[in-house]
């Protein structure tokens, strides 16, 4: 059983917990992922590292409440356990070597970019960050980023915080002013991320995204997670979650992720309606 | 007096179209009377050929001579000696190919149903037995075994009996591998496969879950913790695809993610966390067990209409003949001499049928199979929404990248001394489906036992 040492809200949908899980904290890198299921009956979910701190032995997840998986997991309190919590999976991002670097963040895949932001700060490269959310409610990690960021530009959909608009208009505007980026790495919806990509093939920018694909075992035995890359069939939980953005078959990945829609919604309304009635 | 009759004792069973709308077991096992009239069909040959057969050598004309004494506390202690896992031996053995395939019995009329036997030993035990196994005296040396599946359960009962300290390290959440997520319910229920692990962690054996080793920790790392000797047992869980066009299509299944979904993650309950495709028209593209275990699941899920589809004739089929005929009792329709080409999308892109062509068997390959030929211009299309994938799988490349110096075939199977399981690194030893490539559940029950043996001698030596 894993310990959640620490619980914060960190806004209306998404949630930070610090698991203690001392050997996957030990080994830990930006960019890999864990899974987790939250009772003896859970399906099991991929989360990718947050955070995690070697000495006290702890692993931070963010996660945006979306399906019934993540409602029962946000209905866990401090000092509560987790059945079970496996990790760290997949490959760590690559880092080395980049000088100047922007990492480009969309709703709970902030979570994610910022461990990598944090890591390239570290190693002394220019990180700018430009990170998007619906609305100023649904803004996170804001002090994260500005503490590891030598630029931060905030976008939101509505305009309530930051600029108005969408990451690519924010990262089209640094391109075009002149920023020579080694890299752009880019993280959040499906979407979002096709549309960097194809913003950045048209600059020549070599640009990394971080997959999401729906995932059962996350150690390469069942090729759930498989993706096509320049033409290749990958598993992300083992070849990635990180691929050249330029090579991904979004459109395909798109159509995957939509697999169990209609089963998701219902368990979801049904979750919400068991913790209404013990709400009662 | 022997019992002079022919053919087996039968063994009572569901009827197929009852237990093709249920996951429970099948089979249901022979009454105290009939193990015991089935027991007298045992001639208690001298030379007893069908030890020779078990690749685990159980002495099986003593453990049948208690049946036939009733004692069966005396007979599940008599297969105890040899195996750890005899509910699911008894369950999952091609005997037809193993013991039962040596029985003189089998020259004239059908062999002693050894299997069965097996079976009934077992469950006796399990249902009647509360006393606590006496746990060995412990030997101060520790052993680590990587994977949970009938190899590294088996190695680790051996070891443990002999009074090592052993760790399992299983990736999953849940400790028996293939026992667990491959072979369904209605075949080997999960809760046997519990009761024999509960079994070894009795006897001392610790079993650790959420282990992915290369990952959490290294081999190397094991080492450094004080693990004297390693056994790697990671099987060969790494699916393989046919590259054809629209596999990645919505409602296309690898038969490791659709058994996994059923029966570890257990989908097929009403109201499961995990979610699985309830499909009308099914295909499953391969001939051995694992399509089998997948076309009978997804029959079980509501499916009207289930193919096999294989690219060669039935006799090549390399499922286990009592599969296939319980594949075709419960109406799985069988597509032979058939090959898919692409899988077509549906207008919400989802699996709309899957093209295939005729085939007809040419010269024989290097395999010494005949190979299969496409017939030209016989393309046609069979209308389904769920296409399972049940092709093969390879060892997964984890283990291998993340330990200097353990060398491994092109294909990625461990390279293995095939006597004693010891592998291109000192004190690392494999054996199972991480060795061979997709195999027998008792093929890697065997390897796991030599490995025990191999192990033991390995560090009695290095300590003396």
């Amino acid at each position: 059983m894993y310990k959640i040492v620490k619980k914060e809200v960190l806004n209306p949908t998404v949630t930070r917990m610090e698991i203690d899980a001392p050997l996957v904290a030990k080994k830990a890198q930006p960019g890999q992922f864990i899974i987790l299921r939250v009772d003896a009956e859970g399906e099991r979910i991929p989360l990718t590292v947050a955070d995690y701190d070697r000495e006290k032995g702890t692993v931070t997840i963010i996660f945006q409440i979306v399906g019934a998986t993540t409602e029962k997991l946000n209905h866990l309190e401090e000092g509560e356990c987790l059945q079970d919590f496996v990790g760290p999976l997949g490959t760590p991002s690559h880092t080395d070597g980049l000088h100047k670097v922007a990492v480009i963040g969309g709703g709970v895949g902030c979570a994610i970019a910022y461990p990598i932001a944090k890591k390239l700060h570290q190693q002394g490269a220019e990180v700018h960050s430009v990170v998007g959310f619906r609305n100023t409610d649904l803004v996170i990690l804001q002090e994260e980023f500005e503490a590891v960021s030598d630029k931060l530009v905030i976008m939101t959909d509505d305009g309530s915080s930051g600029r108005k608009g969408l990451v690519t208009d924010a990262l089209k505007e640094l391109i075009e002013s002149g920023e020579q980026y080694d890299e752009v790495i880019a993280i959040g919806p499906l979407v979002m991320m096709k549309f960097v990509a194809a913003l950045t093939k048209d600059y020549g920018i070599k640009t990394v995204v971080s997959m999401n694909p729906i995932m059962i075992d996350g150690t390469g035995m069942c090729g759930g997670c498989r993706l096509t890359v320049g033409g290749e069939t990958k598993f992300a939980c083992v070849d990635g979650p990180d691929f050249d953005g330029h090579l991904v078959d979004f459109d395909e990945a798109i159509e995957r992720s939509s697999m169990y829609r209609d089963f998701e919604k219902q368990a979801r309304e049904e979750t919400c309606n068991l913790f209404a009635k013990e709400v009662q | 007096m022997p019992n002079m009759s022919l053919k087996k004792n039968e063994m009572p069973s569901q009827a197929p179209d009852v237990r093709n709308k249920n996951f429970l077991e099948v089979a249901l096992g022979y009454t105290e009377e009939q193990a015991v009239d089935e027991a007298n069909r045992c001639l208690h040959c001298k030379n007893a050929p069908c030890v020779g057969g078990c690749p685990v050598a159980i002495d099986i004309p003593a453990f049948i001579d208690k049946v036939k004494e009733r004692d069966f506390e005396g007979a599940y202690q008599v297969i105890a000696r040899q195996s750890s896992l005899p509910a699911v031996c008894g369950r999952v053995c091609p005997q037809e190919t193993q013991c039962e395939g040596k029985c003189v019995r089998g020259i004239k009329g059908e062999p002693v149903a050894i299997g069965r036997l097996e079976r009934f030993v077992a469950d006796w035990h399990n249902s009647h037995s509360a006393e606590a196994p006496q746990r060995p005296a412990p030997n101060g040396h520790k052993v680590a075994v990587i994977g949970s599946g009938p190899s590294g359960l088996t190695c680790a009962g051996d070891l443990v009996k002999k009074g090592y300290d052993v760790t399992v390290f299983e990736a999953l959440h849940l400790a028996g591998g293939v026992l667990v997520y491959g072979i369904p319910e209605f075949r080997l229920p999960k809760a046997i496969v519990q009761k024999e692990i509960d079994g070894l962690k009795a006897l001392g054996c610790k079993v650790e879950t959420n282990m992915v080793i290369g990952k959490v920790l290294s081999i190397d790392e094991l080492f450094e913790q004080g693990f004297e000797s390693v056994f790697i047992g990671s099987g060969a869980g790494l699916p393989r695809f046919m590259r054809i066009p629209g596999e990645n299509l919505k409602g296309v299944y690898s038969a490791n993610e659709f058994l996994t979904r059923v029966n570890l993650m257990k989908a097929y309950k009403e109201g499961a966390d995990t979610p699985i495709e309830h499909a009308k028209k099914v295909a499953v593209v391969g001939g051995g067990n694992v399509a089998m275990d997948a076309a009978r699941c997804a029959k079980r899920l509501g499916a009207e209409e289930v193919y096999i589809v294989y690219r060669r004739s039935e006799v090549e089929l390399p499922a286990r003949r009592e599969e296939v005929e319980h594949a075709k009792e419960e109406g799985i329709i069988f597509k032979l001499l058939c090959n898919p080409v692409r899988i077509l999308p549906d207008e919400n892109k989802l699996v709309g049928g899957i093209e295939c062509v005729e085939m007809e068997l040419g010269e024989p390959d290097e395999s010494g199979r005949r190979r299969p030929v496409v017939k030209e211009g016989s393309e046609f299309v069979l209308d389904v929404d769920c296409v399972i994938m049940a092709i093969g799988t390879s060892p997964n490349p984890l283990i291998k990248s993340t330990t200097a110096g353990l060398e491994t075939q092109k294909w990625g199977g461990i390279i293995a001394d095939e006597e004693t399981g010891l592998t291109s690194r000192e004190g690392v030893y494999a054996g199972g489906d991480a060795v061979t490539g997709a195999a027998t559940v008792i093929l890697a029950m065997g390897a796991g036992k030599k490995a025990a043996t191999a192990i033991d001698e390995y560090i009695q030596r290095k300590n003396s």
